[in-house]
């Protein structure tokens, strides 16, 4: 059976049982270059290559740098509150909903409320998303009932709210101030305003994922749920803390959503949940919870946008993207499995040997 | 060393322990007081209601257009049933439609007989099922990561070979195939499939040794295979099975509205999905019934119907859905969590009372 834990190892099974006696700078970057980050960053930076070879301006136009930065930046939003979600071992299907709500708010605000400031906006914005995700999050944990039920309903009922709300009207480029539509485009260092935005929020998320003590205690609660709660975390609190997230992201996906478009109709963010929940699985976050990161969500969600817009450049007819993301998410999960049996078998063959 | 110093994995309990306490009952009342019957009672309701108070929902022509309406979200909830109550699920099946509906009118198009291109799309929506059922059977990998990629990719393909055109002029024949009744009566055609389906599903799950083996599988996938189930090829089948119906459907879809192109039914899976949780399946596996699940479609159907006849607002059709689908998970626990602190002779578990902790979501 299972050998002691005091047994005197082999040196050659020293890097399988004991990473930390390798120097640090060694282990480091061992760690990177082996990350499903780094993997993603390579086929990103590879499409990126074979389309800008194809087509320069794909990248070296200021329309094509722009709109490589500028048009991930919604679904990297919203792929990273997912990625939170998930982590914690819960699903939130209601992000698309949340967002058409918070893109239709913020017309109404600047209609209703002329002259409010921009940031104010913003802010409300990222606190309807975050009063929505409390609702997601109230229900699943008070409830003790599956997320995906119930953010599958609160689908249906935000995007109905929203839609009652807004009724045959539109908001239209006419209707919003001309700063508003104006950080959509704007750039500052070569780099659009909203993209800034969109990594400040990331670095933020993913800071506290991986360091604070909350961050910590989701990975735990995704990894077991059962053993969190036996270890006296506070599962209820922290996977609330993860939907607020996810509803607070989203919500400023809306805000971001009318700034870079100039119009929200009824269609809104529809049908992003399952591309953001793809963002996820691609970066490398496990769909049961408890690993992955939300830089790789975040990589995952740039390299969907990407990929998009790419396959015409390379002289794939744009109508096939969806097959290849399709095929790009199994190649990612089929991928996976392969690696985590391929570890299995060698630490299984580590534990025999030693 | 033994193996006493491993300890025993913590297993979750997931669905109904039969105790002495459900056989206290006499039969009539465990047959009547079941999560189906409340739904049955509910759609009932609510068709007595309609009937007499919404003008216009009395008719022949809303018996039609509801049962056209509701008829590919029945068929597919058939066997979406059976893969949820193993503790699986299919998001693919809106994806499997659109590209049978694109395979019918690609093949008819490029001079294929209508016969040959239906029977090509039935086995293309065999095909895709077999691809999910192989990844997530004998790959082992989760169904919601697999069927979101096979969503993607079956919606691309279906897409990718119609592009943004549209097949329409399919022979009249097939079409009253789509859009007919039976005989003089408000029954579509497509009622006629689906009921032989209901009966052969209904005695596959209810009634043979696989469907127990279903249940088994949804309840305990490690007692269930103890027991002398094959799970990888219960799990198999029935994803085939749910693509297969899924293809029908997107026949059926394509010959009822006469156009074939590569967005039909978009979306249609959330619906299916949520009529099945609606209809008293946990998400979990393990619990539901198929009577329950088919009260859970009409009822969708008979609310989005009536709403439309009383000139409510359609938006108001996805709020009452959202909070019927969210009430179905906590109702229940609200009424066991009272059951719980009133002191009763005879306290019955209540399914989904047990599941663990509030972190198990997914």
């Amino acid at each position: 059976m299972t050998a002691p834990a005091t047994q005197d190892l082999a040196p050659t099974e020293e890097l399988l049982t004991d990473p930390s006696r390798m120097p640090r700078a060694r282990r480091i970057l061992l760690g990177i270059l082996r990350s499903r980050e780094l993997a993603i960053l390579l086929v990103l930076i590879f499409v990126v290559l074979v389309a800008t070879s194809r087509n320069s301006g794909f990248l070296f136009s200021s329309d094509g740098w722009r709109n490589f930065l500028l048009n991930p930046s919604i679904l990297l939003l919203v792929a990273v509150g997912q990625a939170a979600v998930i982590i914690t071992r819960n699903v939130d299907l209601s992000v698309g909903s949340v967002m058409a709500l918070t893109a239709y708010l913020t017309g109404r605000l600047f209609i209703d409320v002329p002259g409010i400031p921009i940031v104010v906006v913003f802010l409300l914005c990222l606190a309807a998303g975050a009063l929505l995700g409390l609702i997601n999050g109230a229900l699943t944990t008070i409830f003790k009932v599956p997320s995906l039920v119930i953010t599958l309903g609160t689908l249906y009922v935000f995007r109905g709210v929203m839609l009652t709300w807004a009724g045959s009207d539109r908001i239209n480029a006419g209707d919003l101030p001309r700063d508003f539509l104006a950080l959509g485009t704007k750039s500052v260092l070569q780099v659009p305003v909203l993209t800034w935005v969109a990594v400040a929020v990331l670095l933020v998320v993913g800071y506290y994922l991986h360091t604070a003590r909350g961050g910590r205690e989701m990975y735990a609660i995704g990894s077991d749920p059962d053993a969190a709660v036996l270890y006296g975390l506070r599962v209820s609190r922290r996977v609330l803390l993860a939907f607020m997230v996810s509803g607070a992201l989203a919500g400023l996906a809306g805000a971001f959503y009318t700034a870079r478009y100039g119009t929200v109709s009824s269609g809104v963010g529809y049908g992003i949940e399952l591309q953001a929940v793809a963002a996820v699985v691609i970066g490398g976050v496990a769909i049961f919870g408890g690993s992955g990161t939300v830089w790789g969500a975040a990589l995952g969600a740039f390299l969907l946008v990407t990929i998009n817009r790419a396959l015409p450049s390379v002289g794939i007819p744009d109508f096939w993207q969806q097959a290849v993301v399709g095929a790009l998410i199994l190649g990612a999960i089929v991928l996976d499995r392969f690696l985590a049996h391929r570890q299995a078998a060698k630490l299984a063959r580590a534990r025999e040997s030693a | 060393m033994t193996s006493a110093s491993t300890s025993p994995p913590v297993t979750e309990m997931a669905g109904t322990t039969t105790s002495y306490a459900d056989h206290s009952a006499p039969l009539w009342r465990r047959l009547l007081f079941t999560r189906e019957m409340a739904i049955i009672a509910l759609t009932a309701a609510l068709v007595a209601y309609a009937w007499l108070g919404v003008e216009n929902f009395a008719g022949p022509l809303t018996v039609k257009y509801l049962l056209q309406d509701v008829a590919p979200i029945l068929l597919i909830a058939l066997p979406m049933t059976l893969v949820i109550v193993t503790g699986e699920i299919d998001l693919s099946v809106a994806s499997v439609m659109g590209l049978s509906s694109v395979v019918v009118g690609f093949l008819f198009s490029h001079g294929v007989g209508m016969g040959v291109a239906v029977l090509a799309a039935l086995v293309v929506g065999v095909l895709c099922g077999a691809l999910n059922g192989f990844l997530v059977a004998y790959l082992q990998l989760p169904s919601l990561a697999v069927t979101i990629g096979t969503l993607a990719l079956f919606r691309g393909i279906a897409v990718g070979l119609l592009g943004t055109t549209a097949v329409t002029n399919f022979p009249e024949g097939w079409r009253e195939l789509g859009t007919g009744t039976i005989g003089e009566s408000p029954i579509p055609l497509v009622m006629i499939p689906f009921v032989l389906l209901a009966i052969a599903f209904s005695l596959l799950l209810h009634f043979s040794t696989f469907g127990r083996g279903v249940y088994d599988i949804g309840l305990n996938k490690e007692a269930a295979h103890f027991s002398g189930v094959n799970v990888a090829r219960t799990k198999f089948l029935l994803f085939v099975l749910c693509g297969a119906v899924a293809g029908l459907a997107g026949i059926y879809f394509t010959l009822r509205f006469g156009t074939s192109r590569g967005d039909n039914a978009t979306g249609l899976e959330l619906q299916v999905i949520a009529a099945v949780l609606l209809g008293g399946v946990s998400i979990f596996g393990g619990t539901g019934r198929l009577h329950g699940v088919l009260a859970g479609v009409v009822l969708i159907g008979v609310v989005s119907s009536a709403l439309r006849l009383e000139q409510i607002n359609v938006n108001a059709t996805n709020i009452i859905i959202g909070l019927l689908l969210i009430a179905s998970v906590v109702v229940p626990q609200v009424v066991a969590a009272a059951r719980s602190r009133t002191p009763r002779k005879s306290s019955r578990p209540t399914p989904g009372a047990q599941h663990g902790s509030a972190a198990a979501g997914v």
